[in-house]
């Protein structure tokens, strides 16, 4: 099987009857049916096959369950009619349905800057900046050191203008692609040392988008790294650029298509959380029950042995950033565990592992064991697994779980991982550095549950305290990602950009609640938000969402005493809380009627229950409150 | 040799216009496939392209006057 990351070898080549099964693609259903035949690589042709199976099956109204919604706009000066289906395509492999609004060719300053142009009508939750160097006012000045500097300091100021004006006109987030490299060395080797040739100035204005616009709320899809990736030769293609403006070789299309999808996906929480590795020829060569440890392949300087070695840096490096750890063997487990703990080479150890299956059981049983463990969804877990049959049967049995092919070469293994895109994030939170010692923590916590006879004094023994406070800037990046990953424990999965996010906080008819949570097992970070309006004399609460890592702790009673409290002190009569169901959130159905609310009313799925201020008595609470002052909103403006 | 080229032209053809009824033939033009404008012949191309592992310049695309011709130049290119 090819390598070569322009056919996305991760994924498997799709069925012959694909065009079939797009047509005949059947709207109840159509959800997960559209899902898997995105699981495989799609070129040109199956992308526009599944894009318009999407367009049909969407305009006759079905509902399709699990994926979310995006308009996306794509703003460029260059051709994207080819781009639009392969990102539509993509966009389902990251539970995305995507609608994409092209602006009228090279019309990109009229779009952006008339208020009532096509792409501000179209009412974009996305807006995607594909500039092309070749529409951008960059001509080379070689050896000009001051030209140079204000062509790119103009080149910055263009996309700046784009960007404010789209954000004055709209709500929507912004995709700035960051721009490949040329094939064009008119002076050779010494291009690169002259300043104001044409690959220092565009290699200058990416440093700067990075530098200057990635703080102000803006998502970089990193094109010129992906075109240096595979080649900047084979990226671009004359060719296609006289034929039809097309800015790149078509037969990248399906891999930049992935890589935009994977931003757009990774803003909206879809975002894998958890690699389960397999053992046996997966982190190390040999089948250690019957090789036994010494017999192992993993060590330096073993042209195979460095291969197993750098799956596990890869494993290691995932960790370091926060995404959890899991193993899924068919091993006896006290043997798979001897070898972590006493091969000499393993750069992994159980330590790492959060949740660590190693029996003879079914794999795919196995896996639902490992995401209930970790309080995690399927969806959330990535498989790497050598051998295809169990690949096959994990695929077919568990469709939710991202299975990477991997070619039979180990040496590949790493790096076909890395380049699937499953973890992809847009921002690295103090939370994300700390996520794996809080998994790990809440093993010792099921432990110790297992170990207490009633759950009240378990929950003591935790030696919990909140904080509960308003949002604050340097929380913000974190309570974005809560409020757009969390699904389960998440009552109107309501999804705000950070932009949104910092309107709220300015906006005084709005308040705001984080909360952090401590126990003696370590900082769980900040893991519950509510968002409250104030209607008349009721706050009604707009957004309340929990990480599913602290569920079972009567968090969410303790919070509840602090925003009535809140409301009186305010003046306030009413507390109403809306529920709005999702396949995912089943979790919180009951939940404004555990904590004493009663139905005000029910409109279609959407109920809202109410909660009398003054009637109110507290809830008794296995842990201690800390209150943060509400901010001034005088002394901040 | 010739027939399999016609059978996957038949094929990238159908995909491309999501029409099952279309046969590849030595005498189709474009002009006979009613949905058969500019950008879906770049996208006939770019399947051709990917299908068959070659490449056309510009030039050779646009003087192609029918299937037929197509397929000899995706022949010789193979040769190559």
């Amino acid at each position: 099987m090819t390598t070569e990351i322009a056919s996305l070898p991760w994924l498997p080549r799709p069925p012959a009857d694909f065009r079939q099964r797009c047509k005949e693609l059947d709207p109840r259903g159509a959800a997960s049916e559209l899902r898997r035949l995105s699981s495989f690589f799609l070129d040109e042709r199956h992308s526009h096959l599944i894009a318009s199976a999407l367009r049909r099956v969407s305009n006759s109204g079905a509902r399709l369950e699990g994926l979310t919604r995006v308009r996306l706009a794509i703003l460029s000066n260059s051709t994207t009619t080819f781009a639009a289906p392969a990102i539509v395509a993509a966009g389902l492999r990251y539970g995305l349905q995507i609608e994409v609004v092209e602006a009228e060719f090279s019309q990109v300053f009229q779009e952006a800057l008339y208020p009532d142009s096509q792409l501000y009508r179209s009412k974009p939750d996305m807006v995607l900046l594909a500039m092309d160097h070749r529409g951008l006012p960059i001509s080379p000045c070689p050896g000009e050191k001051e030209t140079a500097r204000q062509i790119v300091t103009r080149g910055l100021t263009e996309i700046e203008g784009l960007i404010s004006a789209i954000r004055g006109n709209c709500r929507a987030t912004v995709i700035l692609q960051s721009i490949p490299g040329v094939v064009w060395p008119t002076f050779g080797n010494f291009d690169s040392a002259l300043p104001g040739t044409l690959n220092r100035l565009i290699s200058e204005l990416n440093i700067l988008f990075v530098e200057r616009l990635i703080p102000q709320g803006i998502l970089i899809a990193d094109i010129a790294n992906l075109a240096a990736t595979v080649g900047i030769g084979e990226w671009s293609d004359p060719r296609s650029w006289n034929l039809a403006k097309i800015p790149f070789a078509t037969r990248f299309l399906p891999l930049y298509a992935d890589q935009v999808a994977r931003v757009i996906g990774a803003a909206y929480g879809k975002s894998r959380k958890c690699l389960v590795l397999d053992l046996d020829n997966t982190i190390w060569g040999g089948v250690v029950g019957d090789d036994g440890i010494d017999k192992l392949v993993l060590a330096n300087g073993h042209p195979t042995g460095e291969a197993y070695l750098e799956v596990q840096r890869a494993a290691l490096a995932l960790h370091s950033r926060g995404v959890v750890l899991a193993v899924c063997s068919k091993n006896e487990e006290s043997i798979a565990r001897a070898a972590f703990r006493e091969h000499p080479e393993m750069l992994l150890r159980e330590s790492h592992i959060a949740a660590f299956q190693a029996n003879w059981e079914d794999k795919a049983r196995n896996l639902r064991t490992i995401a209930e463990r970790l309080g995690l969804g399927l969806e959330a877990l990535v498989l790497l697994d050598d051998n295809a049959a169990e690949r096959d049967l994990v695929r077919h049995a568990l469709p939710e779980v991202a299975v990477p092919e991997l070619p039979d070469d180990p040496a590949m293994f790493a790096r076909t991982l890395l380049c699937a895109g499953y973890f992809e994030s847009i921002a690295f939170t103090e939370d994300d550095r700390k996520r794996n010692e809080q998994y790990a923590a809440n093993a010792l916590r099921a432990r110790l549950a297992e170990d207490s006879t009633d759950i009240e004094s378990y929950l003591r023994s935790l030696d919990m305290t909140i904080e509960i406070g308003s949002f604050t800037q340097i929380d913000r990046q974190r309570i974005v990602q809560l409020i757009n990953k969390t699904n389960q424990f998440n009552l109107t999965t309501r999804r705000y950009t950070e932009e949104d996010v910092k309107q709220l906080e300015y906006d005084p008819r709005v308040s705001t609640f984080q909360v952090r949570l401590r126990d003696r097992f370590g900082d769980n970070g900040l893991i519950s938000v509510l968002i409250c309006r104030t209607a008349g004399t009721d706050w009604i609460i707009d957004t309340w969402l929990m990480s599913c890592r602290v569920l079972k702790r009567r968090v969410e009673h303790a919070v509840l005493n602090v925003v009535v409290e809140e409301a009186r002190s305010r003046g306030l009569k009413r507390i109403v809380g809306v529920y709005i169901p999702t396949a995912r959130n089943g979790l919180v159905k009951n939940l404004f009627e555990e904590l004493r609310f009663g139905l005000l009313d029910r409109v279609g799925l959407e109920e809202s229950w109410a909660l009398d201020v003054s009637t109110f008595v507290p809830f008794a609470v296995p842990l201690e409150v800390k209150r943060q002052p509400p901010p001034d909103r005088a002394a901040a403006l | 040799m010739n027939e399999d080229i016609y059978g996957k032209l038949t094929e990238i053809l159908r995909d491309v216009f999501d029409d099952d009824s279309i046969v590849a033939t030595p005498q189709l033009t474009a002009n006979d496939v009613e949905a058969w404008d500019s950008v879906s012949n770049v996208r006939v191309f770019v399947a051709i392209e990917v299908e068959f592992g070659i490449r056309f310049s510009n030039a050779e695309i646009t003087q192609l006057q029918n299937v037929g011709e197509l397929v000899e130049l995706i022949e010789r290119r193979r040769v190559q």
